[in-house]
């Protein structure tokens, strides 16, 4: 499944405040995470990610700093920000609102339809 | 965007054709933009090297991990298109003032904070340096006779000095430098100019006088590696971005002027006076060190101006030039020699050399002939027909005319430009043919800078003598 550009580019956001919301992280760390719970369907092109967490800290909903990693390499690790929880908080509401927008469109239309070209969807629970 | 480097185009340390290399050379590339900078270009190498350990941990050679990693993280120039969006800061380069986030390589935030100071040491000296006639009764004045004569005297050796500090000039070659300005001061004001109407020497030492020491500035800017056609190259460059910077800096300065005239009016209170004898000289000598230092401080930041403008106006005024020949065949109407004539074509033939100087100046000596080339060539050989044309013309009534100093003067620029762009088109025929290579030009512009240096000498300082101070 390719999903589409612009969707990735929306749930960017909510995504990467929400793992940093789990623990401070790095980039090759929460694209590997991604990866993880899309189980592979949510692809990003890895360069991306880093001008995003940039615009984030620009925005204040972030903050970085330079650790040395056990590599021995410095590595830049990123938490989220008081203003980011907030944001996150934001992103959940309208994201929510998106997904049950969309459920109950998709419930009346497998009804109507029986189904015709429409999967059962999983239980929102 | 050129095409992905090479791995053998990795800077030295690393053998190119190890991990390391290919790290190294994707990192430059990564970093060439100016719009990725080098925290920048960490986070992502660090990234790029766990992508390569976790790869590699599965079992994939080094060559195959590196592949996929940087296949994974993504085409470069979409990388440094999406980080010049993100950072739009870093394409409009900080002009240094302020020092912060600055990223030119090779020299530290303590360095170029001390290249500032000595620069704004050496532009307040330079405008101390332009009021010390005061001292001894001389006030500034542009219509007597000493400022006009000696203003070049009291503003070049700062300018020449910034670049000696700045390159670390042998101190033996500053002590040279020096003595060879005081000299040539100490004899133009030795002239006996004469004062009556109609006499030229003095004005021609005028207009001629900075040319011919702006080779003082030149040898320090250099460093001493005068006879290198690179740094001679550098010098022409940075000689088109000093008088572009000068003119910006002095169209604030107009601003500044008029409003402390207008509001010192508003209280009754006269400025001009001060505007006159204090702000604008003073001013202007400091604005020439300020602007070598900005045109120094932000090389290699922005691209040049110079040669943007250059290659905006070639091909305007190619067309100009066509369109004035296919009238002047088609009217069957010959150039009036009037007196000014050849003040009128000495300047066509300024501006057409400096405009391909410029666009010479900017072009990759390696790039195959492509149309601009051809229109340059347009260009050079319009405007030598011309000449020509104008030189005939006036050759026809020379003996109507004389030989004053001025006309002399005036006919020598024209034989001096005129051999440099009959050269020029010599050689650009050559390129577009192939048998030449383009660096030619180079070579050819670079080493008659002397030949412009020294017709201004003697000007300056032969034709008083030859014509008697009249």
């Amino acid at each position: 499944m390719n999903i589409n550009k612009d969707l990735v580019a929306a749930s960017s956001t909510p995504l990467v405040l929400a793992i940093l919301a789990e623990e401070d992280s790095y980039g090759y760390a929460i694209l590997s995470r991604v990866r993880d719970l899309s189980g592979g369907e949510l692809e990003w092109t890895d360069g991306m990610l880093y001008p995003i967490l940039h615009r984030l800290e620009r925005f204040g909903l972030i903050t970085s700093r330079w650790e040395r990693s056990e590599s021995g390499r410095r590595r830049k690790y990123y938490r989220l920000t008081a203003t980011g929880r907030g944001q996150l908080l934001d992103e959940q509401r309208q994201w929510l609102t998106v997904d049950q927008t969309l459920r109950r469109l998709w419930s009346t239309l497998s009804e109507s339809t029986d189904g015709a070209g429409l999967s059962p969807l999983p239980d929102a629970s | 965007m050129r095409a992905e480097p090479k791995a053998q185009e990795a800077s030295v340390g690393a053998p190119p054709d190890s991990i390391e290399g290919q790290i190294e050379a994707w990192r430059a590339y990564l970093s060439k933009g100016g719009a990725v900078s080098s925290p920048d270009a960490e986070e992502l190498e660090d990234h790029l090297r766990e992508q390569i350990e976790r790869l590699r941990s599965k079992g994939l050679s080094p060559d195959e991990a590196f592949l996929v990693a940087v296949k994974r993280i993504g085409a470069i120039d979409a990388i440094t298109r999406e980080y010049a969006r993100e950072h739009s800061e870093r394409l409009w380069k900080q002009l240094v003032l302020s020092g912060n986030g600055s990223n030119r390589s090779g020299s530290s935030a303590s360095e170029e904070s001390r290249s500032t100071w000595v620069a704004l040491t050496l532009a307040f000296a330079a405008a101390a340096a332009m009021k010390a006639p005061a001292l001894f009764g001389i006030e500034f004045s542009m219509d007597e006779a000493f400022y006009p004569l000696n203003a070049t005297f009291l503003v070049f050796p700062f300018v020449a000095a910034y670049f000696a500090w700045e390159r670390g000039l042998p101190r033996l070659r500053s002590i040279e430098l020096a003595g060879a300005l005081v000299a040539a001061a100490l004899l133009v004001n030795a002239f006996p100019f004469s004062d009556a109407p109609g006499a030229q020497t003095r004005f021609l030492t005028v207009i001629h006088l900075p040319i011919a020491l702006w080779l003082f500035v030149g040898v320090a800017y250099v460093g001493g590696g005068w006879s290198s056609s690179g740094r001679r190259m550098d010098f022409i460059r940075f000689t088109g971005e000093l008088f572009i910077y000068f003119v910006l800096i002095a169209l604030g300065g107009g601003v500044l002027i008029a409003l402390v005239i207008g509001l010192f009016q508003a209280i009754g209170v006269e400025a001009e006076p001060f505007v006159e004898s204090w702000l604008a000289p003073c001013g202007a000598a400091g604005a020439a060190v300020i602007a070598s230092w900005l045109v120094e401080a932000k090389q290699s930041v922005i691209e040049n101006i110079a040669p943007v403008l250059a290659r905006i106006f070639a091909p305007l005024f190619t067309l100009m030039l066509l369109a004035f020949i296919a009238t002047m065949a088609w009217t069957g109407q010959g150039i009036d020699v009037g007196r000014e004539i050849l003040i009128a074509f000495d300047l066509l033939l300024v501006v057409v050399f400096g405009l391909l100087l410029y666009s010479v100046s900017a072009r990759d000596p390696l790039a195959s002939p492509g149309l601009l080339d051809w229109i340059h060539l347009t260009l050079v050989v319009s405007a030598l027909l011309l000449d020509a044309l104008a030189l005939w013309a006036i050759g026809a009534r020379i003996s109507d005319f004389g030989f004053t100093a001025n006309r002399v003067a005036a006919l020598g620029l024209n034989l001096v430009l005129l051999v440099n762009l009959a050269r020029s088109a010599l050689v650009y025929v050559g390129f577009l043919r192939g048998t030449v290579a383009f660096s030619q030009l180079w070579e050819w512009q670079t080493s008659y800078l002397q030949v412009f240096v020294i017709w201004a000498a003697i000007v300056a300082f032969a034709f008083p003598v030859l014509f008697r101070f009249s």
